[in-house]
């Protein structure tokens, strides 16, 4: 385990107009584009989504190959949908026939424009989850979801759930390590075996992590008291998040986008 | 002599209704600007002790009164807690935020500090503990020494006019302890805080204005740490090793060595023997 280079999450660290942005318009604005891309009705309208995310990558200036890391993971899931909408939807203007299935033009389109919304949604959430630093993303959620508090909702301490998280993840994988080091010097086997026999193996790690993992929270639980923490009332932010001019440009851009997106659907 | 701070007044607690008294009948009073330590082997009561007077626990019997105010009425907590801060043993369960700046900014937080002043005052905190160049930093990052100053700046960015230091150099290194102990001697002489030192390290006691040593949950023995450590066999029977240099004096006193009393530091070791060879 190298525990130098933890990335939480998969945040990009650069100096950028999208990473300036305010969180809680981003998250917004990426619910607007995935709303966007299912709007598209046909592959023309995705023309204008693909040129947006090609403008808004470039001005993120993360590289291209960290946004296509994204769609590593769902490979899967992507060549699946390609190929099973290819062959088993309807159609009539046959293109080729391979005896034992025939491909259709419509099924072609479809087949792409399924893959298309599912790669663009992909690509999408990782630019908000590349440009924004997790806590920050904490912050702009607790924000946003503050108002539901009217019907008991814990936006305030599921924020702050989450930034403890955070915070524990590289400590409570040291000592990880640590513990997978004692009981390695004292004859544990981690690496062979089979999965079964690998699960197994986890187990002389996992008790004390989680003994510790308790004693750890009733620590910090003892600490935030002494330090005046009593939930989420009465308390001031050092962070205060603004819009700003940026963040209504984008607003106005997304709308926009959104617009055209419908009239090409309509139109074609 | 000054005003009190803290005092506890024949304090008892149980963790249970009807269980074993973890502190049994402690009275303790100390003044505004002094650094008081408490001695004890493990299990002697004096973490439960240090709880107990910032509200963290309320007394089964007795009262603590800190700065004029009862822990016992539920009022009071907060600015109790704010006026008497802990930093606790172990450091890292108790930094909370993932950037440095932003857990000094916790306590100013809850206690409700306007936006606008927080800056200043995190920066301030930071510089008195020499960790401002650290300020964006994560907290996993830094070695214990640096974590345990953190959680000092984050206790004293809310202003507090007592800190308790709940054995918090027992995790830490040589280096580290050396660096906590220097900063905590510096806020209690230049900035007038009042430090209650709870230790099992004896040699860290020696410095102080008063040391009280704990036993079964009682104070069995009070004074300066010269009355104290001066006669090593007085705190032997609580489990209790003196300091090395009280230890080396006594040893050399068996020798023949005509030593004076009260040798405590290396410092005045030297200085002793330097005058004995003359």
């Amino acid at each position: 385990m190298a525990l130098d280079n933890i990335t939480l999450g998969q945040y990009y660290p650069a100096d950028s107009v999208v990473h300036r942005m305010d969180p809680r318009v981003k998250i917004i604005l990426l619910i607007a584009v995935i709303v966007a891309v299912f709007l598209a009705g046909n592959l023309l309208a995705f023309v204008p989504v693909i040129a947006f995310l090609i403008v808004v990558t470039k001005l993120s200036k993360v590289p291209v190959k960290m946004m296509l890391k994204g769609l590593k993971p769902l490979r899967l899931i992507l060549i699946l949908t390609f190929v099973l909408n290819l062959f088993f939807l309807q159609g009539e203007t046959v293109l080729l026939d391979l005896g034992f299935a025939q491909i259709k033009q419509e099924s072609l389109v479809l087949a792409v424009h399924y893959s298309l919304r599912l790669i663009l949604l992909v690509l999408f959430s990782s630019l908000l989850t590349l440009t924004t630093p997790p806590i920050t993303l904490t912050d702009g959620l607790e924000r946003l979801l503050s108002p539901l508090r009217v019907i008991h909702f814990p936006a305030h301490e599921m924020a702050m759930m989450m930034s403890i998280a955070l915070r524990f993840i590289p400590t409570l994988m040291e000592e990880a390590d640590k513990i997978m080091k004692a009981q390695t010097a004292r004859g544990a086997d981690f690496e062979s075996g089979n999965l079964i026999a690998r699960a197994k193996a986890m187990v002389p790690l996992l008790v004390p992590l989680f003994v510790s993992a308790f004693r750890r929270a009733g620590d910090l639980a003892m600490a935030m008291e002494a330090r005046c923490y009593h939930g989420g009332e009465g308390r001031t932010r050092l962070r205060v998040l603004k819009c700003e001019k940026r963040d209504f440009i984008a607003c106005v851009l997304v709308a926009l986008l959104i617009a055209i997106v419908i009239l090409l659907g309509k139109i074609y | 002599m000054a005003e009190p701070i803290i005092a506890v007044d024949h304090v008892s607690f149980a963790y249970e209704d009807g269980g074993p008294m973890a502190v049994r009948d402690v009275s303790l009073t100390i003044e505004r600007g002094s650094f008081h330590a408490v001695l004890g082997q493990n299990g002697s009561g004096k973490s439960t002790l240090a709880k107990l007077i910032n509200g963290l626990y309320i007394p089964t019997e007795g009262h603590v009164t800190v700065c004029g105010m009862d822990t016992q009425d539920d009022n009071n907590t907060w600015e109790i807690r704010r006026r008497a801060g802990m930093v606790f043993q172990n450091p890292d369960n108790q930094l909370v935020a993932t950037i440095v700046r932003e857990d000094v900014a916790f306590g100013l937080e809850n206690i409700g500090v306007p936006t606008a002043e927080m800056p200043a005052r995190i920066e301030k905190a930071l510089k008195d503990v020499g960790m401002l160049k650290y300020a964006d930093r994560a907290p996993h990052l830094l070695s214990g020494g640096q974590k345990q100053r953190v959680a000092i700046a984050g206790v004293l960015a809310m202003a507090p006019e007592a800190i308790i230091f709940d054995e918090s150099t027992a995790m830490l290194d040589p280096q580290g302890r050396r660096e906590v102990m220097q900063a905590v001697k510096r806020l209690n002489k230049e900035q007038g805080i009042t430090v209650l030192w709870i230790t099992h390290f004896m040699e860290e006691a020696v410095e102080c204005d008063r040391a009280h040593v704990m036993y079964k949950g009682q104070i069995v023995l009070s004074g300066t740490p010269k009355e104290i450590f001066s006669d090593v066999s007085r705190i032997r029977p609580y489990r209790l090793d003196a300091p090395p240099m009280a230890r080396l004096a006594e040893q050399l006193r068996a020798e023949g060595m005509p030593l004076k009393e009260g040798i405590l530091t290396v410092d005045e070791m030297a200085e002793e023997v330097a005058r004995l060879c003359k």
